[in-house]
């Protein structure tokens, strides 16, 4: 269990999205989303397939454009302005499911591109970063190889250590343990645990309900573009109130 | 029945096999044999019908090589020296013609006193592709710059080079030598200094034009720099090509031929169509290798782009550059475009044919790279945009390293391609070394009827030359292979 009187919550808020629409041509994605992230706050957000969860987390740093309504993140409003664009980006690290390496970098160049090029941070000190947060992933052995010689575990963990070295002040997760196998979800789950531990304001796609309930302050259920539900993590996962949600429980906790 | 008894069911290995060698079938050349040229009747029959093919070809050839004759005045000459040494009616290469021609297929009718010039070119080329090619690595690097410097000891020494110019070179070769030791990187200034310094060596005349012209790229980037922090990127950039293009267009010409009556400084000057041979197709297809590469990158980039004006500007050049065979444009250089010029100005041939092959590779290279560009998973592009790269940084830190080493093979082609279609320039009444050269020798009265051994010895050259950047292709690939897979 994590260590709840570390994970302090503030009134600062991180994240605000108002009346937030998405279509992928005629399909509309997401609809009607509305909903605030408080600083040091850790969100799961899950649901079926197709429910648009990835799509709202990567609407957050704009890898998806939304049609309609507000996206603000640290008082930056989200607008086709690339100098804004560019500002939450480099203050919202993402980790994806299939982990996005750059190949053809070493895993120190991995984590010290872009704080070198976007942070204009000088390279000593950017390698120094990154063997720290390499070391706190655990794989400081592994900074000079290429990402194609580690384990898929290894490979996430590196690329939340890539995130880190921006010193992000939100982090995004899609889906960061459904391409892994099960021993290796372990080790990612505990990386983000201890992450959560620290403060980071965290929102995660996931399907791992144990880690749900470790660490979530708060779950958010979707379904067809929609919030259907969010509650506190004991409530939601006991007491979950619409149909649709106990419906998706039985469904992802029944076996 | 050494160790298992006949009417147990239990068995107990008490003494382990010894590994024995395999039958004399299964080994050696005999298998290899067996499995490649005799294991079915049909390959028997291939085999059989293959090896009477090379006896006809070998007993065919080969007296034409083994009796070749290296000293001779002309063809009648050849033909009577090998009528004598190996009887009436044998055939043999004539290989005197090369022995006395070959300074025509390498330079054409560039003046024998200035030899040292493309020879040093081409010297100096290797050295300044060096640091592009092996970046970084000192050891090649040293072995490259260190063949440059042998090099140029004999050749410059076989071309009578002036003792100033020969000792110069040799300076500037062992200086970088000595730099590629301490600072690889600090060689690239002599790469960008190249394209001047070799044009004014091949066309000769006063230094101060090339360093004018190059003071123009100096001024850009120097406005550009100033510029730029004021008034933003684009904005700087944009002045600093102004600023150029004003200082070439009005400024260059005077102040050149200003400093000339000042500091009067030159070569002999070589007019476009003294060149020829080997000096001309590797002068159109270095630069079109150099210059297309660039264009190409961009043209790719350009056909992916969001904006719909540059993306139709790029999809209409690649599609009609395309669409277009080479010889087209190669006329289009050398009669159209004097139309559409101004009356009274001269646009060097060379360059003019330089320019549309560079344009024609660069259209092939654009779809090349998109093809690479279209390989590398999505998510490359959105772990860059995450990471908070703009897209130039993207491109050139992520996308473009990726997307141009999967296209290696590919661009390579391209560029070997481009490399033997210089001899088109043939078309436009340039010297080539194969249409062009041999049609200037064979025209000649000593050599009339001579026809395998100038084609042998240019396709010589040619392999030599793209063998040696297909090798190149496949250690690039090599070095840079990460994937571990």
């Amino acid at each position: 269990m994590a260590d709840a009187a570390k994970m302090q919550i503030t009134d600062e808020v991180a994240i605000q999205i108002t009346g937030m629409n998405k279509w992928y041509g005629q399909f509309h994605v997401l609809r009607d989303i509305n909903m605030t992230v408080n600083r040091g706050e850790r969100i799961v957000i899950c649901g079926p397939s197709g429910s648009g969860k990835s799509t709202l987390i990567r609407c957050i740093n704009r890898l998806e454009e939304h049609q309609q309504g507000q996206i603000i993140v640290d008082g930056t409003e989200l607008t086709n302005d690339l100098k804004n664009i560019d500002k939450v980006r480099s203050e919202v690290g993402m980790v994806f499911q299939h982990f996005n390496l750059f190949p053809h970098l070493t895993i120190l160049e991995n984590c010290t591109l872009a704080p070198i090029w976007v942070r204009k941070v000088p390279k000593k000190e950017a390698e120094e970063t990154a063997m720290h947060f390499l070391r706190k992933v655990k794989i400081p052995e592994q900074a000079h190889k290429y990402p194609g010689q580690l384990s898929g575990g290894q490979q996430q963990r590196v690329a939340i250590a890539r995130s880190l070295c921006m010193k992000p002040r939100i982090m995004l997760f899609d889906e960061p343990t459904s391409a892994l196998d099960p021993e290796m979800i372990k080790e990612v789950l505990d990386t983000m645990i201890q992450l959560a531990e620290e403060g980071m304001t965290m929102l995660c796609v996931t399907h791992e309900m144990g880690f749900a309930q470790a660490v979530a302050n708060r779950v958010i259920f979707m379904d067809q573009g929609q919030i259907v539900e969010q509650n506190e993590p004991r409530e939601f996962f006991n007491n979950p109130q619409s149909d649709r949600t106990k419906l998706f429980l039985s469904q992802i906790l029944g076996h | 029945m050494s160790d298992t008894h006949a009417l147990t069911v239990t068995f107990v290995r008490d003494t382990m096999l010894p590994p024995a060698p395999p039958p004399v079938g299964e080994r050696g050349a005999v298998k290899w044999m067996r499995e490649n040229l005799f294991s079915t009747p049909l390959n028997i029959a291939l085999t059989v019908v293959g090896l009477l093919a090379v006896y006809a070809l070998v007993t065919a050839a080969l007296p034409w090589w083994l009796n070749s004759v290296w000293n001779a005045g002309s063809l009648s000459e050849c033909r009577q020296i090998v009528a004598a040494s190996a009887g009436e009616g044998a055939t043999g290469a004539c290989w005197a013609m090369i022995r006395e021609r070959w300074h025509q297929f390498l330079f054409g009718f560039y003046p024998p006193s200035q030899y040292w010039r493309p020879v040093l070119a081409l010297g100096l080329l290797a050295a300044a592709l060096a640091p592009v090619l092996f970046a970084g690595q000192k050891r090649n690097l040293t072995i490259v710059l260190g063949s440059v410097a042998v090099y140029l000891l004999v050749t410059l020494y076989l071309a009578a080079t002036p003792a100033g110019a020969f000792a110069l070179s040799i300076a500037v070769i062992l200086g970088m030598i000595g730099l590629a030791q301490v600072q690889p990187g600090r060689l690239l200034w002599f790469t960008l200094l190249y394209p001047a310094l070799c044009f004014w060596l091949l066309w000769g005349g006063s230094i101060w034009s090339p360093v004018v012209v190059m003071a123009g790229f100096a001024l850009l980037y120097g406005v550009f720099r100033l510029a730029s922090p004021v008034i933003g990127l684009a904005p700087g950039a944009a002045a600093g090509i102004l600023v150029a293009v004003l200082w070439w267009l009005y400024l260059d010409i005077p102040t050149a031929r200003a400093l000339q009556q000042a500091l009067p400084f030159g070569l002999q000057s070589v007019n476009s169509d003294q060149f020829g041979g080997f000096l001309l197709a590797i002068v159109i297809g270095v630069t079109g290798i150099t210059f297309s590469l660039p264009i190409g990158i961009l043209l790719a980039l350009g056909r992916q782009s969001d904006m719909l004006i540059v993306k139709t500007l790029s999809v209409g050049f690649i599609e009609f550059i395309r669409g277009v065979p080479l010889i087209t444009l190669l006329f289009t250089a050398s009669l159209l475009l004097q139309y559409f010029l101004p009356p009274g100005t001269t646009f060097d041939i060379i360059l003019r044919v330089i320019i549309l092959v560079t344009f024609f590779a660069a259209a092939y290279l654009a779809e090349v790279i998109r093809g690479g560009l279209a390989a590398l998973p999505r998510g490359q592009y959105e772990a860059a945009d995450a990471l908070g790269l703009d897209y130039w940084r993207a491109q050139r830190l992520i996308i473009l390293p990726q997307a141009l080493k999967v296209s290696i093979p590919a661009i390579v082609s391209t560029f070997i391609g481009l490399f033997k279609d210089t001899t088109l320039v043939a078309f436009v009444g340039l010297m080539d070394p194969l249409k062009g050269v041999t049609q200037i020798v064979r025209a000649d009265i000593n050599w009339k009827g001579i026809y395998w051994e100038p084609y042998i010895f240019v396709g010589a050259i040619f392999f030599i030359i793209c063998f040696g950047m297909s090798r190149y292709s496949m250690y690039l690939e090599q070095k840079l292979k990460t994937d571990h897979r």
